[in-house]
């Protein structure tokens, strides 16, 4: 008995390390002064130094970070509208097809998404001569496109939790339809909009492959300089690129937690 | 009772049932239009130019009997034994990948739903944490450390357990290594979803019937997390199996997969046609578990609301 | 009782509501009196939770018309309507606090700010949690969501307030309290209230008139008295309280009262009381209620009674009555209830005894199948 746990521990303890032990393993090495990834040359800033004066680092960052925001707002408007669409329409039309439509893509291997977006775009251009060339236009498209999806389901999940006569009891209180809308589905909904929101910020910021056959000359997001530069092996600026990254994903989620839990303590107080 | 209340919810569920036709218009034209497209040029034959393939439908000018359909690309792909034997690889990795995510996942899960609520979310949230991170840099990471001259190789060079460095990089053990790190969390949440909802009284009550502790886990516990396993496998095999950046980055010349190939084929080769042939042939060997996927979420969603 | 009938507050005119195809209302009319405590009792799917929603003016009839105070509101949309509804899970806002839960209804109307104050507080202090304004729903127990959801669905004064289903989230003990708490407070206010319940006894404690609902349609309206004495039908009978039921056939009429051979009585002929003319011959059903049976292992005086006999087959003793299962010879039972009215350790009647049940001629139900 005491083996059997023993060993479970064990395992448990090796899934966490395989999780961590990449990551701090880049903290480390972005401050290694060796240009020798491996080799241990003593603490330095060099690396993150060189960044700053990366313009084509810094215009890959900026463009990523433009596409990811836009992308983002868009995918959360639209997903929600399909997820409220599929939960209270009852008799939708087309309903299986928009519900086949939005869920694909969270199993759609990205590079068939990616290449027949790209043919798409050509086929568009023969046609009606738009997009004329393509770039961070095509990309933002191709990415709300994929991470509405998962804004639906987060979206739905949600809406499936909620309680509807919370609706209901607004209209009989004297609420008109649309000011129940914002006094209660969307403060409802708020949390899932949110999370909704980060999730399709974070995807766009992370595609590379996506991006990589939509984009045209002249828009190169960060994910595609990364890879380019990362196939050649190991280069120390990415180890500082990723630190970065990996401290700014570490405040969102402090000060999400910060945030709930101040929220919890306050209702806590409200108790006594 | 209905979701539809007739009349005063009508006004907001009319606005909802025009609005909708907005992200339905961008579906139809973003995600249906694209695959129709690309089994188009699956049929179409490759030629110098630009775009690369000839155009299937003269567009309007000569209507149907512009039609120049063509099996050749397809016939190519299944003459040419290659493409088979890599879309077996592909399967093979894939289905290796998620019964290992599965082997550490499973422990993984099963623990965190033992412990303490509170313990519960941060050990879920340290497993969901690296998700946020940047899916490429996590990747990359392990080059760093499975380098001939790596983290790794150093420290057990050091130690003296090893007098020459391992090979671990560029082979089809860091792809393996790579899928089990980047899949783990898709293992885990559907596995804990389901563990944790299991009622503790089953337990008790095959104890008090008679089961030992490890016959408990195999008549009780393992038969109810069923859905839970399916769930995760295929949450990992299905991204798996068309995974292009793994392989790309980690694995070796001789490792081939079928997202790879497809991107050479593209990019390399600018062979549009079979590169969407091969496309269409994945796809059609992922509707099965796709089509599996999608009905358990509908079941969940069901048994949800 | 009869001199001048107070003018009906709630007048449902012929309503039928239908969903694709099954119909939950069914050609339902029915009056409710101003600063009534009425109720509508039916097991789940009945079409009562139908009938609230139309009220509410969530649901829109079919077909017929909803009258409230002598206006038309078959049409008007529930945020206009002069009717609150407690909704059975009480449908707090989690993200608002009880105060603003219960200021909700008025800031809709725009009342003034200090108003909304003012009567909020009054509010919660009719309800006794005035200490839990700042609180937010979850932080609540059963019971306190249950007066707050009251508060706000009274804050407005409207002229009917729905219930649905008040009780059900409640423990059993708290529930007889809260009971009689509601019943309080409605006499206090005088606000009609209609309780929708699939509890029997809920509705016979609290309400002065029941509607029972079957089917989408109303099997009897009336008193609880009436309506546990004189029910209307089969159904009625059986789904209000427990009773015994016997499917006969006249032999004679006369003098008011019936003569009925049952099957499953073998010989013996029931008396019982008739309202209207029944020729001989017509199938009719006799029921009676258990307590209203005698048993004794000698044979009881027969006038005016009923007479059956048979055997003691199970008995459950509860302290303050007994409850007997009697088996007739045809097989039939009968359910017997006994106030056990002397203190004694052993039983006068004991299993396999062989007993007399009566009970009198006027204590016996007709209903006509």
């Amino acid at each position: 008995m005491k083996n059997r746990s023993l060993m479970l521990m064990t395992i448990v303890a090796f899934g966490y390390a395989l999780l961590y032990v990449p990551i701090i393993s880049v903290i480390v090495y972005s401050f290694n002064d060796s240009r020798l990834v491996t080799l241990w040359g003593g603490f330095s800033l060099r690396w993150y130094v060189s960044l700053l004066s990366d313009e084509d680092l810094l215009g890959a960052a900026l463009l990523s970070l433009r596409i990811a925001i836009v992308s983002a707002t868009f995918a959360t408007a639209l997903g929600a509208i399909v997820a409220l669409a599929l939960h209270r329409v009852n008799r939708l039309r087309g309903r299986l097809l928009l519900y086949g439509m939005v869920t694909a893509p969270l199993v759609m291997p990205e590079i068939i998404t990616g290449l027949s977006l790209l043919f798409l775009f050509i086929s568009m251009a023969d046609l009606i001569g738009w997009p004329a060339s393509r770039g961070a236009t095509t990309i933002t498209i191709a990415h709300i496109t994929f991470s509405m999806a998962y804004v639906v389901v987060i979206v739905r999940s949600r809406l499936a939790a909620m309680d509807e006569s919370l609706e209901d009891a607004a209209m009989d209180l004297g609420g008109r339809p649309v000011a129940v809308f914002f006094d209660i589905t969307v403060p409802m909904l708020l949390p899932a909009l949110v999370s909704g929101w980060l999730l399709a910020f974070t995807l766009s910021l992370d595609d590379l492959v996506i991006s990589s056959f939509v984009s045209g000359p002249g828009a190169t997001t960060l994910p595609m300089l990364i890879f380019a530069k990362v196939r050649l092996g190991v280069t120390p600026d990415i180890n500082a690129i990723t630190t970065i990254i990996i401290l700014l994903v570490a405040v969102a989620v402090a000060t999400a937690a910060f945030v709930s839990g101040r929220r919890e303590s306050a209702g806590l107080r409200g108790v006594r | 009772m209905s979701n539809e209340a007739t009349g005063n919810g009508g006004q907001a569920l009319r606005w909802l049932r025009r609005t909708v036709a907005l992200p339905y218009l961008w579906l139809l034209l973003f995600f249906l239009a694209p695959f129709l497209i690309i089994l188009k040029i699956s049929f179409a034959d490759p030629i110098v130019a630009q775009p690369p393939f000839t155009p299937l439908l003269e567009w309007g000018a000569q209507g149907l009997a512009g039609l120049k359909a063509t099996f050749e690309n397809y016939a190519y792909l299944f003459q040419d034994g290659y493409y088979g034997i890599i879309y077996l690889a592909s399967l093979k990795m894939a289905a290796i990948g998620t019964i290992l995510c599965l082997l550490l996942g499973y422990p993984m899960a099963y623990f965190i739903a033992r412990q303490s609520p509170r313990r519960r979310q941060i050990l879920l949230m340290a497993v969901i944490l690296p998700f946020w991170i940047s899916f490429l840099l996590r990747v990359y990471a392990w080059i760093g450390l499975l380098n001939n001259r790596g983290v790794i190789n150093e420290f057990l060079l050091w130690l003296g357990v090893i007098d020459h460095p391992l090979t671990m990089l560029y082979n089809d053990f860091a792809v393996y290594l790579g899928i089990v790190y980047s899949y783990l969390p898709f293992m885990i949440l559907p596995l804990y979803a389901n563990l944790e909802r299991h009622d503790h009284d089953l337990l008790d009550a095959a104890a008090d019937l008679g089961a030992r502790r490890w016959q408990r886990f195999v008549d009780v516990t393992l038969p109810l997390s069923v859905p839970g396993i399916i769930g995760g496998c295929l949450l990992v095999f299905i991204p798996t199996v068309g995974e292009f950046t793994i392989p790309a980055l980690l694995g070796g010349a001789d490792t081939l997969m079928i997202g790879r190939v497809l991107w050479d084929e593209f990019f390399i080769n600018r062979d549009w046609p079979v590169a969407s042939a091969v496309s269409v042939v994945l796809l059609l060997l992922l509707v099965v578990p796709i089509l599996w996927f999608q009905y358990l979420q509908r079941r969940e969603q069901d048994a949800g609301s | 009782m009869n001199d001048s009938p107070p003018s009906p507050l709630v007048q449902i005119r012929e309503v039928t509501k239908k969903f694709g195809g099954v119909t939950a209302v069914d050609r339902v009319s029915l009056d409710i009196l101003r600063g009534e405590l009425f109720a509508i009792l039916g097991s789940s799917g009945c079409g009562k939770t139908t009938l609230l929603r139309l009220l509410a003016g969530f649901e829109e009839p079919t077909s017929g018309r909803i009258l409230i105070d002598g206006a038309d509101m078959t049409d008007v949309p529930p945020y206009e309507r002069p009717v609150n509804l407690m909704f059975q899970s009480y449908a707090l806002f989690p993200h608002m606090t009880v105060a603003q839960n219960v200021a909700y209804g008025l800031k809709k109307e725009h009342v003034p700010a200090d108003r909304i104050r003012e009567r909020v507080a009054e509010m919660l202090a009719l309800v006794k949690l005035e200490a839990l304004a700042g609180r937010k729903p979850e932080k609540l127990s059963g019971g306190e969501k249950q007066r707050v959801a009251l508060a706000r669905a009274l804050v407005k004064r409207p002229k009917l307030l729905l219930l649905d289903e008040p009780m059900a989230a409640l423990d059993k003990k708290l529930r007889q309290h809260t009971q009689f708490e509601l019943a309080n407070l409605q006499y206090q206010l005088g606000t009609t209230f209609v309780v929708v319940t699939h509890d029997q006894s809920e509705a016979m404690t609290l309400a002065s008139r029941i509607a029972v609902m079957a089917e989408g349609r109303i099997a009897q309206v009336g008193t609880p008295g009436q309506v546990y004495e004189f029910p209307a039908n089969r159904y009625v009978a059986s789904f209000v309280g427990n009773i015994n039921l016997f499917d006969g056939r006249v032999t004679a009429a006369g003098n008011g009262q019936l003569s009925v051979k049952c099957e499953t009585l073998g010989s013996d002929e029931l008396s019982v009381i008739s309202g209207g003319e029944i020729a001989p011959g017509s199938t009719v059903c006799i029921a009676v209620r258990p307590e209203k049976i005698t048993i004794s292992r000698q044979a009881p005086e027969a006038r005016d009674r009923n007479v059956i006999k048979g055997t003691v087959w199970d008995l459950a003793y509860f302290g303050d009555q007994s409850l007997y299962r009697v088996r007739l010879k045809s097989g039939a039972e009968l359910q017997v209830s006994a106030q056990n009215l002397r203190r004694s350790e052993k039983m006068t009647v004991e299993w396999d005894d062989e007993v007399f049940l009566s009970w009198e001629v006027a204590s016996t139900v007709l209903l006509q199948s």
